[in-house]
């Protein structure tokens, strides 16, 4: 393999690639990661029930989820459902597993970051007249944020990573181009290099985003 | 200066307490509490920690849910023994201001935010009309040029003034305060001490939990002393704090006044 011929394969590659990046990769992780967030904060709020009946699903949910293999999750949604009479295809099975995936895991940050607002807090609210869907909304949530987004922040860049997991159910993103386009050639290397590379630039843009994000929460509280 | 926000005329009894009880677990913390409170008149509830004063004041705002027991601000009366539901506890709420030991301000609203939450998301008043009232509130506090900070820009005295004026912000027709003072540096304690007496002076109706004695001596229509969940001894504060005729009032009072 001559450098010459290695450049020009990453030329080649590098537009097919960023359509990978841009009509699945990013499209599956926005998706997933926002339904996956609303749905972790209804996991988070039947979790903080003192209802047992509604605690105990939301428990054994976030059990099931983070107790299973994410590939195996996919599979099912992709490759079982079909035989009980349920197919979808892959780009929305995708989008379901990662979703559900998401918010497993993301209800248990949410969670602790409720937890974490003093319940002085709930109080006052209470207190100016609020009721407990105004009080969440008005004065808990925007509070928990700052506690949440360093640890969403790390669950968003391992989904950017995971939805590479994607290209095991057909769905066309940024793995399975550079998989198409290594068959014929046998450039692994070079093109699941370019691949990752793609992967690297996106979570080093959220990682600065973070940064920003909780400089902007930071202005209310004493350095 | 009087209040912007002013209060209710003077009719009879604002509040009226009656046979108040709340237990926690085994814990029999009010044992049929009775208060009355006339309108436009300062009331101070003092007793030994455990006594049972801040879950009186707590359970007037329904913050705890007494066991039993009727609570009547105004026209608004809440029977605890045949259960209190979201809209019971709503109106209850609204009724009073409630001033908190700890201040509990919203940190991450401007001083302005905090007193205008209220009035704006809950009353859904008009922003202007709320805006402009609750700048003069900040005036009666002494926090006007204070509105755009945050509250951890802000010394205890001033946090706690902000929480009198987001307190006065909804419009109540009687005034809560939990241990207002318990949580500042000694030199801040005067200037929200004083912020209460010119409320008093207003004609504010007020139930206060303090140990502060010279406030009690200088500002209450009625001292209340509880201990073990009753109601032990009240009457005016010469009465209670000079004379009074309970062997467990004079202890404690001697305890308060004599601490070594």
């Amino acid at each position: 393999m001559d450098s010459g011929s290695t450049t020009e394969l990453i030329r080649e590659s590098l537009v097919p690639l960023l359509w990978g990046l841009l009509k699945g990769t990013i499209p599956l992780t926005l998706i997933s990661f926002v339904l996956g967030l609303l749905l972790a904060l209804l996991i988070a709020l039947m979790r903080l029930s003192p209802i047992a009946l509604v605690a105990a699903p939301a428990r054994f949910y976030v059990s099931v989820i983070r107790g299973t293999p994410l590939l195996v999750q996919l599979f099912i949604i992709y490759y079982g459902l079909p035989s009980i009479g349920a197919t979808i295809d892959p780009f929305p099975s995708a989008c379901l597993a990662f979703t559900l995936n998401v918010g497993g895991y993301a209800s248990e940050v949410v969670r602790a970051a409720i937890l974490s607002v003093p319940r002085g807090q709930w109080e006052a609210a209470y207190t100016v007249g609020m009721s407990y869907p105004t009080a969440l909304r008005r004065i808990v949530l925007p509070q928990a944020m700052r506690v949440a987004v360093p640890p969403l922040s790390n669950t968003l860049i391992s989904l950017v990573k995971d939805t590479s997991l994607a290209s095991t159910i057909q769905v066309t993103e940024v793995l399975r181009k550079a998989q198409e386009l290594a068959a014929p050639t046998y450039e692994f290397f070079t093109l699941y290099a370019v691949a990752a590379a793609y992967y690297w630039v996106i979570c080093l843009a959220l990682s600065f985003s973070q940064a920003r994000l909780e400089t902007r929460l930071d202005r209310y509280v004493a350095s | 200066m009087t209040t912007p926000v002013t209060p209710p005329v003077p009719n009879g009894d604002l509040l009226t307490v009656v046979g108040l009880q709340k237990s926690f677990g085994a814990n029999h913390v009010l044992r049929g509490i009775d208060l009355s409170v006339p309108t436009g008149s300062v009331t101070v509830l003092i007793g030994p920690s455990g006594s049972g004063k801040t879950t009186v004041l707590r359970s007037l705002n329904a913050l705890e849910i007494p066991d039993a027991g009727v609570v009547r601000i105004g026209d608004v009366e809440v029977d605890f023994a045949a259960g209190a539901d979201k809209r019971a506890r709503a109106r209850l709420r609204a009724c009073s201001g409630m001033v908190f030991q700890g201040h509990n301000l919203f940190p991450h609203l401007t001083v302005l935010g905090n007193v205008t939450e209220g009035p704006r998301v809950v009353q859904k008043r008009p922003a202007e009309e709320v805006r402009a009232e609750a700048l003069t509130l900040l005036d009666r506090v002494g926090l006007a040029d204070k509105a755009d900070q945050y509250p951890f820009e802000l010394s205890g005295g001033q946090q706690q003034r902000v929480g009198i004026a987001r307190a006065l912000a909804i419009r109540p027709q009687l005034m809560l305060f939990d241990e207002p003072t318990s949580a500042l540096d000694p030199e801040l304690v005067g200037e929200v001490l004083s912020v209460m007496k010119d409320l008093a002076a207003d004609g504010w109706t007020m139930v206060v939990v303090t140990h502060e004695m010279r406030f009690a001596r200088q500002v209450a229509d009625q001292v209340v002393f509880l201990d073990g969940g009753v109601v032990v001894e009240h009457g005016a504060p010469a009465d209670v704090l000079d004379t009074p005729t309970q062997d467990r009032t004079r202890r404690f009072l001697h305890r308060i006044i004599d601490p070594i």
